[in-house]
Parts: structure tokens; C-alpha cells; sequence
């Protein structure tokens, strides 16, 4: 009796402590959705006033209120009230096109010597083609285009827009003088209906760089003007309807957020740190750690950028380019330049750009990213034996401003001078333009000469990389990276990592064999003792 | 020999039997999540693994304190005090008596729980392997904060290599002494002893004194 009063004592002792274990780590696990998570709570307080308002109606300004026969006239207008804002806006680097460099001697920057590998240069700002997206009337010469940026109308093509206006007001047709007075108020409705700028501003060149709909950034195309919470919880007109400038605080016309050279903000404070700090990291918002408290993913952020786990792929919606070979460039069919399609309705050969491959829901690359890119200049040498890095994140592991960052990384082939060891910049628009001449030698010498650099007249192709931070299109947080997709024994996403010990990924092969040798030996061992007192029916071996 | 020669000892009190099968509970969960963080199979996913190893470490580390209480209070670690003495015995018993019918040389009786071997293997797995298991598991849950605790010269490699090492030792300790459960007067003998605290034993056997943990006599039924 006693003994089965123990058993059952026993018994019910080890289910407690058993169900004890259970119910509190399942308790753990049901409080996750209810618990205020502090990030959280400080990003709902950060967004709290989602109504943006204004002291003034445009369209009621009478400066605003005359006809403009040039873009000259409209800046012209705008600055009669903000006296400064020319004075700021050219000092940015949205005008200038030139990055600040930690090395002055460098010329970093689109309207500088910096190159990369889609269309490669600007060719010392001489390639008329990559002004489309300047925020001036005409380029770096003339006036600045405020409405780029700040009209809230319809995009329009300025230069057409006042040609016509010009041609039709000229007349004597009063049809044509009609079209006229339709284009001027169509004119004055891009001019009086003024804001900050959304999503679509901002989209109308940085959704289309690279000369298409998310041919450069992985993770901004125009699926960002009207995106969903799926795409970025931010952004999503179901959800926070962000527009990019919620993030990209300005201060005189600098808008925060230029990776170049130098990191968007070496600070990663929030704004209970300092409320006026620019919002660009998500630590602005979120703190350092926007977990529950105690949860292991606050113990990453040291080390893990909050995009490596929270966008677990980019292009989610539209494609994106992923490779771009100008060695095959110029092949023609019936004399003829021609294009195909690609089974994602995207160009994967056009005879004046080369070979293409677009790629949609693509996993990013991640490398040790302390903000910084080191961007290739036309004057730089390279080795062509190797890939070569037309851009790069600058970081490393023991660096405590580095974090694991994602990356899309878009690889090519492009021209080098096979003597000067440089990369080459080819001309590409205009009349001497590859574009028109399919002659590499002309462009080349044409496009070089642009810099005032030498062209051996030698050239071939070289494979070449190029890479993106990838930092928008944050998904929902039921849909962020799993740990076991980095923590993992085989294709992990860190498989590409090295020098630090990581806890599932890595492991100590011959201590993992010695092991296991330990493991199946006392199981061999205890086996043929077992065995042998079964054999020799020795004490109490076969009861 | 014959059943009247049995008598019944209590030999593990409550709390003894109680962390006795506490500790298997707790090992058990702490190898299968350990194995799948190590990324040998998935069985709860990585995160959920990891989340119940922590909490199975930490709350191992809790009762682990009770029981350097009790040993200690109770005077049980005299138990665990190696000795030579009669080790040769045992060994020659296992190796070949054992096959042979022979009688244990060193039978349990309360005051004196444990053979020479016993004694070895439990005091070094519970005065080295299970506080090294503990304190480089302690380590690798504290890693983001070794920089606040001071602890510098180390690294997550050493501690997961030492910790893993001790995982193997452990498995290797589990199997033998599962086994070793059946080589009682039955199969069940020495299990069910843990579980009601009550042995079958030989009567009439001499306990000498540097056997013995205890100064009180045997506790007969």
C-alpha cells in the first residue's frame, strides 16, 4: 500500500511540475499579441497626428494668380514668398548631384566621376539624357523646378508643355489661342496646387532610376506610390499611409536619407533620446529595442539591422533588374535594333542596352553595412581578373556602428580600358551617343573625353557589381524572416558570413563526430553487456 | 538466493526521488530543444527551441540551488565522497561477476547509497559536468551582456564548444545509466526504488565504517 501511495505521490508530484513548465511557457507565448511593445508604442506616439496641415492654400496667393510663360517665371513666383528656398536647395545634393566624400580628393556623385553599372555614368553631367530627373528647368543650368517635388497636379513634360503654349498663344487661330488658354490653365493648376511632397513626387524619379520602373532599387518602384501594409506597413493606405518625407525629415531643403559615401545619420537615437533628431533610422521611432521585453530578436539589434529580418524579400510586386550585360549590346536583327520580352512583360534584351534578367520576391544579399558605400570612380583602377565592385558596403564585424544589412546587389558586365585599367563611360544619348551610333569605340572616346581622361582605345568587358540598401518595403511583422533562416546548418541566408560564431548555423565537426563516436559507443557498450547477461543467464540478467 | 534473504530499505527520501525525476525531465527537454538549436532536426522550430531551452536552463539553474541546499544541510554529500577502497571489486563485479550470478560487492543500504563507482561518476557530474553545463549555459544566454558583466577573453565559440562537448558527456552518462538500472536483483529493481524510495536488498550485510554517510542505523521496514 505504502509503495503505491508513493507511485501515485510521485506521479502527481512530476505531472505538476511538468504542466507547471507548459502552461507558463504557453502563457509566454499568448501574452506576445497583447503586451505593449515599447517600439511599438513609441512609433504609435511618433505617428499619433495622421492629419497633415497647412497655414496657407496656394492657390489663393496672387503671385500664383498670373499667366507663366516659362518655368523661370514659376520659380520666379514661388520665390517672391520663400525667399531662401533657392539658396538652401542648391546647396543639397538633390541639385548638386555630388556627394560629399571622405576623400576629398574623390569626386563622388552622379554629376562627379562616380560610376555604377546600369547606365554608368552621366558622363560629367554631358549625357543629356540622365537630366530628365534633375529637379531644374534645365538641368544644372537655370532655374530650379520646384514643382518636381512640391506640385501636387498631375506630372508634366515642362519642355513640351511650353512649347505648346508658346507655339498655340502665338496665333491667330483662335482654336489654337483656345488651346492655349487650356494649356496655361493646366499650368496654373500644377502651380497653385502646392504641398509637401508624396509618395508620387518623390516616386517620379527615384521609383524610375536606372531609365525604368524599378530597374536600381529593389525596394522603390511605383508599387510604393499606392502601396498596400503588405508591401510596407508604413506606407499602406490601409494602414499608416506614410509618405516617404514622414522619414525623410528635412531641415533647409537636406532631406535625410542619402546613402553615399557618408552614412544617412551616424546617430541611431529615438526621439525620446532627442525629439528634433532626423527620423531616417528606425531606431527614430522604434528605439533600440522594439521587441517584448526579454525577447531575443532585442538582443540582435546590435548587430542585425532591423530590415534584415523585417523585409524578407524585395520586389514583392513589380520586378526588379537584376543583371544588365552590355557585352551583348548592338546585335541586330534585318539591320534592324530590336527588343524582347521576358516571361515577367520585362525587357531581357533591347540592342541598344544589352542582356537583362529581372527577378520579382527576391531574397536580399547581407554584408557588415556601417552606412557607408564605397562607390567606383571613372578614375579608379581595377583588377579585372576579379568581379569588381562598382559599389560596396564599407563595414565589418568589430565595427560597433556596422550592422548585418540586406542588399540587392545587381551584377553586370561593362567596358574597361584594357591598358589604363579603368572602368569605361560610355556616351550613350545624343548624336555621338552609343544609343544612336551602335559604335562602342565613338562612344567610349566621346564619353571619356567628357572628363578630360584618356581612352587607350583598348576595351573589353568586365563583370561587375552594384548594391542597393535595402530599406523600404517593411513587411507586416507576421511575415518577417524566421530565425531559422539564418540560424540554420545549410543555405542560410548569413551563410556568406564568416568570423563569428553562430548559434545553429555553426557547428565543430570533429567534436560533433568525436561526439556522436561517444554516443553510439555506450550504446554499443551497454548493448553487449546487456547481451552478454542475457547469454550467460548471470545474476538477474534475463528476469 | 532465496527471497527471504530480501529486506526493504528506504533508501531516497521525497525530495530526493522528487529532483531525481525533475532532473530527467529537465535534461530531457533541455537535449531535444539543445539538439535542435545545434540543427540536427526540427521538432519545435528553431525560435520555439530556443525560447524552452532558456527557460528549462534558467529554471534548471533554480533547482540546481535547492539541491546544493539539500545535499549539503541533509549531509548526503558525504555520499558522494570518492573512495578506492573495494573500486577494483566493483569493476572486476561489472566485467565479469555480474555474468557469473555473483553477489554486488558494495549492496546499497541508506547510510551508504553508493558504490565506489557510483560515487565517482555522480560527484563528478554533479560537482563538474552539471555546473559546467550550467555556468557556459548561463554564459551563452547572457552573450549580449557580457560586455555589462565585464567578461572579456571570451568567446561565443569557447562557450558553445565546451557546452556542446558537455551535452555529448551528458547523453553518454544517460544512456549507461539507464542502463544500469537493470542490473538490480530485477529489471525494475533500482527504478522503482527511485520512484517509492523502497529497495530490496540482502540481508545481513556488513556496512563498513568508511562506507557509511549516516551515523544512524538502517531504516528497516
Amino acid at each position: 500500500m505504502k509503495q503505491i501511495k508513493g507511485v501515485l505521490q510521485f506521479l502527481y508530484l512530476t505531472m505538476s511540475i511538468c504542466l507547471l513548465f507548459i502552461l507558463t511557457s504557453a502563457a509566454g507565448a499568448n501574452q506576445k499579441d497583447t503586451e505593449q511593445v515599447p517600439g511599438r508604442f513609441m512609433a504609435r506616439q511618433a505617428t499619433k497626428a495622421k492629419t497633415v496641415w497647412s497655414t496657407t492654400d496656394h492657390s489663393k496667393h496672387k503671385a500664383l494668380q498670373q499667366e507663366f510663360k516659362s518655368g523661370a517665371a514659376i520659380t520666379g513666383a514661388c520665390l517672391s514668398c520663400h525667399s531662401e528656398a533657392a539658396s538652401q536647395f542648391r546647396q543639397t545634393i538633390h541639385w548638386t548631384w555630388l556627394g560629399g566624400s571622405a576623400d576629398s580628393a574623390k569626386r563622388s556623385g552622379k554629376a562627379g566621376d562616380s560610376l555604377n553599372n546600369f547606365c554608368i555614368s552621366t558622363n560629367n553631367m554631358q549625357d543629356k539624357s540622365c537630366s530628365a530627373c534633375h529637379p531644374g528647368w534645365n538641368a544644372k543650368d537655370g532655374e530650379i523646378n520646384c514643382l518636381v517635388c512640391h506640385s501636387q497636379a498631375e506630372e508634366m513634360n515642362w519642355t513640351e508643355t511650353f512649347e505648346d503654349f508658346h507655339a498655340f498663344s502665338g496665333s491667330g487661330d483662335p482654336e489654337e489661342l483656345e488651346l492655349a488658354q487650356e494649356i496655361q490653365e493646366s499650368i496654373l493648376k500644377s502651380v497653385q496646387n502646392i504641398g509637401r511632397p508624396t509618395r508620387k513626387n518623390c516616386g517620379s524619379c527615384h521609383f524610375y532610376g536606372g531609365g525604368g520602373d524599378g530597374v536600381k532599387h529593389g525596394d522603390l518602384d511605383s508599387s510604393i506610390t499606392n502601396p498596400n501594409k503588405d508591401l510596407d506597413v508604413h506606407m499602406g493606405l490601409d494602414g499608416q499611409k506614410f509618405e516617404c518625407v514622414r522619414c525623410h525629415t528635412t531641415v533647409n531643403h537636406n532631406v535625410a536619407g542619402r546613402i553615399y559615401s557618408k552614412p544617412a545619420t551616424t546617430d541611431r537615437k529615438s526621439l525620446i533620446e532627442d525629439d528634433l533628431t532626423p527620423k531616417i533610422m528606425c531606431e527614430s521611432c522604434h528605439s533600440a529595442t522594439p521587441h517584448k521585453s526579454g525577447s531575443k530578436a532585442n538582443d540582435h539589434t546590435d548587430k542585425v539591422a532591423c530590415q534584415s529580418c523585417h523585409i524578407p524579400q524585395f520586389a514583392r510586386v513589380n520586378p526588379t533588374k537584376m543583371w544588365w550585360d552590355w557585352s551583348k549590346a548592338g546585335k541586330k536583327k534585318k539591320g534592324k535594333p530590336y527588343k524582347t520580352k521576358d516571361s515577367l512583360g520585362k525587357y531581357d534584351y533591347m540592342s541598344h542596352k544589352g542582356e537583362m534578367k529581372w527577378a520579382k520576391n527576391v531574397k536580399p544579399e547581407y554584408f557588415w553595412f556601417n552606412g557607408s558605400i564605397n562607390t567606383l570612380t571613372v578614375k579608379d583602377v581595377i583588377d579585372p581578373r576579379n568581379v569588381v565592385q562598382v559599389s560596396a558596403p564599407v563595414g565589418s564585424r568589430e565595427d560597433i556602428n556596422s550592422r548585418i544589412f540586406p542588399f540587392k546587389v545587381h551584377r553586370g558586365k561593362q567596358p574597361y580600358d584594357k591598358v589604363h585599367k579603368t572602368l569605361l563611360a560610355p556616351l550613350l544619348s545624343g548624336k555621338d551617343g552609343y544609343w544612336n551610333t551602335f559604335d562602342w569605340q565613338k562612344a567610349l572616346t566621346k564619353g571619356m573625353q567628357a572628363f578630360d581622361l584618356p581612352f587607350s582605345g583598348q576595351f573589353d568587358y568586365v563583370e561587375t557589381s552594384y548594391v542597393f540598401p535595402t530599406t523600404h518595403m517593411v513587411a507586416p511583422k507576421e511575415n518577417v524572416v524566421n530565425c531559422i533562416e539564418c540560424h540554420s546548418r545549410e543555405n542560410g541566408r548569413l551563410a556568406n558570413l564568416s568570423g563569428f560564431y553562430m548559434p545553429g548555423r555553426d557547428s565543430f565537426k570533429l567534436m560533433d563526430i568525436f561526439g556522436w563516436a561517444v554516443i553510439i559507443g555506450s550504446l554499443c557498450g551497454v548493448v553487449l553487456h546487456g547481451l552478454g547477461r542475457v547469454f550467460t543467464n548471470g545474476r538477474r540478467g534475463g528476469k | 538466493m532465496s527471497e527471504d534473504k530480501m529486506i526493504n530499505v528506504y533508501l531516497y527520501t521525497r525530495y530526493e526521488r522528487f529532483w531525481h525525476w525533475l532532473q530527467m525531465v529537465l535534461i530531457f527537454l533541455l537535449i531535444v530543444t539543445g539538439f535542435e538549436g545545434h540543427g540536427l532536426y526540427t521538432l519545435f522550430g528553431f525560435e520555439r527551441a530556443v525560447e524552452i531551452h532558456n527557460f528549462v536552463g534558467l529554471a534548471w539553474l533554480i533547482a540546481f540551488a535547492f539541491f546544493v541546499f539539500w545535499v549539503f544541510t541533509t549531509g548526503e554529500w558525504k555520499q558522494y565522497v570518492p573512495t578506492t577502497k573495494k573500486m577494483l571489486a566493483v569493476i572486476r563485479y561489472y566485467l565479469y561477476g555480474i555474468f557469473r550470478g555473483e553477489s554486488h560487492p558494495v549492496p546499497k543500504r541508506k547510510e551508504s547509497k553508493h558504490n565506489p563507482i557510483q560515487r565517482l561518476t555522480y560527484l563528478a557530474l554533479a560537482a563538474l559536468l552539471l555546473p559546467i553545463q550550467m555556468a557556459t549555459g548561463f554564459l551563452y544566454w547572457g552573450y549580449n551582456s557580457w560586455s555589462d558583466w565585464g567578461i572579456t577573453g571570451v568567446s561565443l565559440e569557447l562557450v558553445a564548444f565546451v557546452h556542446m562537448a558537455g551535452a555529448f558527456a551528458i547523453c553518454s552518462f544517460i544512456i549507461v545509466h539507464v542502463y544500469m538500472t537493470t542490473t538490480g536483483h530485477t529489471i525494475f529493481a533500482h527504478t522503482k526504488a527511485m520512484i517509492t524510495g523502497w529497495e530490496e536488498v540482502e540481508k545481513d550485510v556488513k556496512i563498513e565504517d568508511w562506507e557509511r554517510a549516516r551515523g544512524e542505523g538502517l531504516s528497516l521496514r
